[in-house]
């Protein structure tokens, strides 16, 4: 379970994030929702520790990790996606996975050295577990291409196994349906579920309010920084606020 | 596949194991043992530099410092120099800890800066502290390298240990670039903000570059001391520096065998030009060589700039990349 109290963070005179709570539980999916420059993926950097927070906490479980580096994060149990693509382009797409597994991997540095017998039986392990990982998201047949080559769809969707190789508490995934056609993010959506339904924490960031409101158990809304609503999905497309935010106040309109 | 590969590497071996059998002239066998010790330096400052992105103007120090710690251990404490040949690279390694520390958790290329500051610090050190060091006039009196009965005091004997710890090293680095530790290098090289978000310790795994360089650059430094038997400092300045990280460019970056060819064509290069520059021109100086130098860095830059050996992404190649990023961000 991920609990965000109180989350802030100011970039000079913007506040970007304030006073942010959420919690995500096992098993839900969680939607941190908000028009552009809500502060979303901002919340994503402070959980991950890509950025510190100004002030409040992150808990994952009883464990508070904020103010930890963003490996050591990691290896808590919190993966990660990022918006702008950020795969290791020049490592195959088995290698991305098997990098991704590298917080369970335990890799010394020495042992790598000397190639003690072990150390190559354990990559082999990585390769099949990563192999079973791509066929899951559909990427089979693929592995040893180079991860550039993939279209731009799949490599969303490689960026989902890479963070999952890594067999995480709590996955952050930051619009992960952008740039997928409507059958691509359909099926993402079921496999997101079918995620969840295994008893994966799961929260993602969504730009589009339709995607959302076909697999998130919880919705919370962001402008401007701060939570304007929360609850399920059909509780908050129905909030004035919320409709507001998204379609601008009724005497703005033009048309 | 494997086979194959086995017997590339035998090949390889047997090369190195008869070159002696044909080179008579003890001139030639020099030249190779100095190849073969800057390319154990430069393998580690090639890992560095191509895997950990990392460059360092130190490795002379770090070299000078094994060099010193070996002599001293040998005509001090009366070590056996096997021994100090194994124990001495660790002060380099240790010093490269304690400065590396600090300054791989900075992003930038502050290695660079703190790297020189010691260089030039080490060389002051090695020149004034007249002590420890003996001074401009160095440390004398070091016995030749023996193994039991066995005194290895001839430049054939003395090639074949320096060529053979250069096998364990290549061998060595062979097993770290195919491992998961190679894979986290480039890795990080693609994507820094993605491999930390994988759990990857960034800034301890260039640490662990930069002391294993050290270490390396470390062991040639006492393997030249028990060669020369005699250690001073002027092979260790800040002009040796910049020629190992020429050569780690030139060969290649990334590669195998790059710091071979970079090391040999460094040394080649400066062995020539110093016999054939005062044939053409009489009356010139030393300086003509750090021209050389600069002409040749300029030309691999220029038409190679990932070096000879580095897999060839072709210019137009390269073009079309950089068109793409262009496009894409």
């Amino acid at each position: 379970m991920l609990r965000v109290s109180g989350l802030t963070k100011q970039f000079g005179g913007l506040l970007a994030v304030y006073g942010v709570d959420f919690a995500a539980e096992p098993g839900q999916i969680l939607a941190l929702i908000g028009p552009n420059g809500a502060g979303k993926t901002t919340v994503f950097n402070l959980i991950t520790g890509v950025l510190q927070a100004d002030q409040g906490q992150v808990f994952l479980g009883d464990k508070r990790i904020d103010g930890l580096r963003p490996f050591q994060i990691a290896a808590h149990g919190v993966s990660r996606t990022f918006q702008n693509l950020e795969l290791f382009t020049t490592l195959t797409v088995a290698e991305n996975v098997m990098v991704g597994a590298w917080v369970r991997s335990r890799t010394r540095f020495t042992r790598c050295l000397f190639r003690r017998p072990g150390q190559m039986k354990k990559d082999r392990e990585l390769y099949d577990k990563a192999l079973a990982l791509l066929r899951q998201l559909g990427l089979d047949g693929m592995a040893d291409l180079p991860a550039s080559s993939l279209p731009f769809g799949q490599q969303r969707l490689l960026e989902i196994a890479r963070a999952l190789a890594g067999e995480p508490q709590v996955l952050l995934l930051d619009e992960p349906a952008a740039g997928l056609n409507n059958t691509e993010s359909r099926e993402l959506a079921s496999y997101l579920r079918s995620l969840a339904d295994g008893g994966q924490t799961l929260i993602l960031v969504e730009h589009d309010m339709e995607t959302v409101m076909g697999v998130a158990d919880q919705v919370v809304v962001l402008n401007f920084g701060t939570v304007i609503a929360r609850g399920t999905p059909s509780e908050v497309q129905e909030n004035p606020e919320v409709i507001t935010a998204y379609l601008g106040k009724e005497d703005d309109e033009v048309c | 596949m494997a086979a194959a590969k086995r017997w590339y590497w035998i090949s390889l071996v047997l090369v190195v194991l008869c070159v002696p059998l044909f080179v008579k002239s003890s001139y030639v066998l020099s030249i190779l043992i100095v190849i073969g010790l800057y390319a154990i330096i430069v393998q580690g400052l090639g890992l560095l530099m191509g895997y950990a992105g990392q460059v360092s103007f130190g490795q002379a120090a770090f070299y000078g410092l094994g060099a010193y710690t070996a002599a001293i251990l040998a005509t001090r404490c009366d070590w056996p120099p096997l021994l100090c040949v194994l124990v001495a690279p660790f002060l380099p390694a240790l010093v490269a800890l304690i400065i590396g520390r600090p300054i791989l958790r900075l992003r930038e290329h502050y290695l660079v800066l703190a790297t020189l500051g010691f260089g030039i610090l080490a060389f002051a050190v090695f020149n004034e502290l007249i002590g420890l060091t003996g001074g401009p006039s160095g440390l004398t009196g070091i016995p030749y390298l023996s193994v039991g009965p066995l005194v290895l005091d001839t430049d054939r004997a003395y090639y074949y240990v320096v060529w053979g710890f250069l096998g364990l090293v290549i061998l060595g680095m062979a097993n770290l670039t195919a491992s998961p530790i190679g894979r986290a290098f480039k890795a990080i090289h693609a994507s820094e903000q993605a491999a930390e978000s994988a759990g990857i310790n960034t800034a301890l795994l260039k640490l662990q570059a930069f002391v294993l360089s050290a270490f390396l650059a470390g062991l040639a430094g006492s393997l030249y001391a028990f060669w020369v038997t005699f250690v001073g400092p002027s092979p260790f300045g800040f002009t040796a520096s910049i020629e190992f990280v020429l050569m780690a460019v030139v060969g290649g970056l990334g590669t195998l065998w790059g710091p071979v060819l970079g090391a040999a064509i460094i040394v080649g290069l400066t062995e020539f030009l110093r016999w054939g520059v005062p044939v053409v021109m009489p009356k010139a100086g030393g300086e003509f060589e750090i021209v050389f130098f600069g002409i040749v860095f300029v030309l691999i830059m220029l038409l190679r700039p990932q070096g000879i050996l580095a897999p060839g992404r072709s210019r137009r190649v390269a073009r079309a990349v950089v068109r793409e990023e262009k496009c894409s961000g």
